[in-house]
């Protein structure tokens, strides 16, 4: 690890200066600017299609909670560059984030949004609220637009659960910003089109979070049957999508077993009926 | 401009008296280990001015002294754990890099500044196994304490670490660590600070990603409960028998420790009256 001694006197004392903000982001950009994701250079050509991409993230809501699923594939092109890549992140105990668009950055998003949250929590001595939280993330996506521009795109999908209300909220955001409060239900990526359209028609108010939970998979399924870019759940490989639930008790990641329960359930099914289950119709 | 002479001998010795006078007008905080991490133990009358703090995953941080000054210190820390952790890794943040930064940081002050610090602090590190954990004790001046087990500090310091000394065992449980911490803090026949006036938290081991949990509320309450419900809690003569020090005759009176520590109903005295020596804050720690 290098130490505070590498660094000269001025800046270490840097560390004992109160800035004025609990911004974890704020404060890396006046003590170690390089440290933060890339802002304003402006690249020859853009390099999106050079640099893996990142796919489907759906979440919904249940009662007392918020839940978020993820597939697993990430793609160059028309080539699969990798097959367990994870795009759901826990970001504390309340709260996550799905990414699509350019695995890199959103990863280092991810990382950096937790470093925010806790920084926050640490310095002011309590949580951040809901709506903070959505709109911290909104000001560092628009921080990435120069290079979103550039094809480094990356988009989140933010999911808390909210004390005062005891339910759960999603969030979404565009390259511009956000955040936009979803109602229910929200899916990102290039498979969100199907994905969304599944959720539509399976999704019940008041469900529980087992339910959800299928309903998720499901819709995550008919995103992969029918975008290239959105891997299904890789049976013979036993790569399941990554689950998160988030509700009173904080943020847990559904075990693998737990999953793969899910899908054997909705695989089994899917053979008699190839396109799911069917939403009646009046 | 200093008018006149004095010789660096004597400035550094004023400038210590300064601070030592500074901290002992303070409270006193305990930091010690228990079976799952670490305990610290604070009484504190404010709800929102805390003298304990999480710094990192792992790293806890407790101080005495003036308060604007330690919490720059806990700022600063924080900062520092949030780069290095966010530049490489989570496990890369270790509470021997930040006990280093804070030493140069209060060695600096102390031989620059026409003031000293007048604070001391613990940065103490949980570790998967009890042999992980460590806890550094920073002085004003910058010098570094690698305590074992225990560590006591502010207002009454030599006679809380005394007090800690006779009843502290290893790989006790928090029930008991509480217990411990609490008849440190207290004279011997002093009233215990009830429950609103304790700031207490923990670095558990066995928490998922950050370890540091503060107890408030009903969960502290049912713990100090359960310290008080066998009601002498274990015999301390087995393991102070080897150093006998002034206190062991007034303090480890066979019942009093756990009777005032639910905290409300404590207002029966025990029956021996403070005799040992009581710090009054005149001794250097």
């Amino acid at each position: 690890m290098a130490s505070h001694r590498d660094l000269p006197v001025g800046l270490v004392n840097r560390l004992f200066q109160n800035s004025g903000s609990s911004s974890f982001t704020e404060f890396v950009s006046s003590y170690a600017p390089e440290l933060l994701p890339r802002r304003d250079e402006v690249l020859a050509t853009p390099i999106g299609d050079q640099v893996p991409h990142a796919t489907t993230i759906v979440a919904a809501t249940f009662a007392g909670g918020v839940i978020m699923a993820g597939d697993r594939r990430a793609t160059s092109g028309n080539v699969i560059s990798q097959r367990d890549v994870q795009k759901v992140f826990r970001t504390d105990d309340y709260s996550c984030m799905g990414i699509a668009g350019t695995a890199s950055t959103g990863i280092e998003f991810a990382r950096l949004f937790r470093v925010e949250l806790e920084h926050y929590e640490k310095l002011e001595g309590r949580t951040m609220s809901v709506a903070g939280k959505a709109n911290r993330l909104a000001t560092m996506i628009r921080g990435n637009l120069g290079m979103a521009m550039q094809g480094l795109v990356v988009v989140p999908l933010f999911a808390a659960y909210d004390a005062d209300k005891d339910e759960g909220r999603i969030f979404s955001y565009d390259v511009a910003g956000g955040p936009y409060e979803r109602e229910r239900f929200d899916a990102i990526g290039s498979g969100s089109i199907f994905a969304r359209g599944s959720l539509k028609k399976l999704y019940r108010d008041g469900a529980s979070a087992d339910d959800m939970a299928m309903t998720l998979i499901q819709a995550l399924y008919d995103a992969a049957d029918d975008d290239s870019a959105t891997g299904g759940p890789d049976v013979t490989r036993k790569i399941w999508p990554v689950v998160g639930v988030i509700d009173a008790d904080g943020f847990r990641r559904l075990t693998d077993e737990q999953v793969a329960g899910y899908v054997d359930q909705m695989l089994e099914a899917r053979m008699i009926s190839p396109d799911g289950p069917i939403a009646p119709l009046r | 401009m200093p008018f006149g002479y004095a010789s660096p001998e004597q400035i550094m010795r004023d400038k210590a008296d300064y601070a030592r006078k500074g901290i002992a007008r303070g409270r006193s905080v305990v930091v010690l280990q228990y079976v799952d991490g670490i305990l610290f133990v604070a009484p504190n009358p404010s709800r929102a001015l805390h003298k304990i703090s999480e710094i990192y995953d792992r790293i806890g941080f407790a101080a005495v002294g003036r308060y604007n000054e330690f919490e720059e210190l806990r700022l600063g820390g924080i900062r520092y754990a949030d780069i290095n952790g966010y530049t490489y890794d989570r496990s890369d943040v270790t509470g021997r890099g930040l006990a280093n930064l804070y030493a140069s940081n209060l060695g600096r002050i102390f031989t620059e500044s026409i003031k000293s610090l007048e604070v001391e602090v613990v940065v103490a590190e949980v570790g998967e196994t009890k042999d992980g954990d460590a806890i550094y004790r920073l002085t004003f001046d910058g010098s570094v304490f690698d305590e074992h087990g225990f560590a006591a500090m502010g207002g009454q310091a030599e006679a809380v670490a005394g007090r800690l000394k006779e009843r502290y065992r290893e790989s006790m449980s928090l029930a008991d660590a509480l217990e411990v911490a609490l008849t440190a803090l207290t004279e011997p026949g002093g009233e215990r600070p009830p429950v609103a006036q304790l700031e207490v938290a923990v670095l558990d081991r066995n928490r998922e990603h950050r370890k540091f949990l503060r107890l408030t509320g009903a969960r502290l309450e049912r713990l100090l409960a359960q310290t008080s419900q066998p009601p002498a809690s274990p015999p301390p003569s087995s393991e102070s028998s080897s150093e006998s020090s002034p206190e062991s005759s007034s303090g480890p009176s066979s019942e009093p420790p756990s009777k005032g520590s639910a905290g409300s109903s404590g207002d029966t005295p025990p029956p021996t009256g403070p005799e040992g020596p009581v710090d009054d804050g005149s001794s250097p720690l």
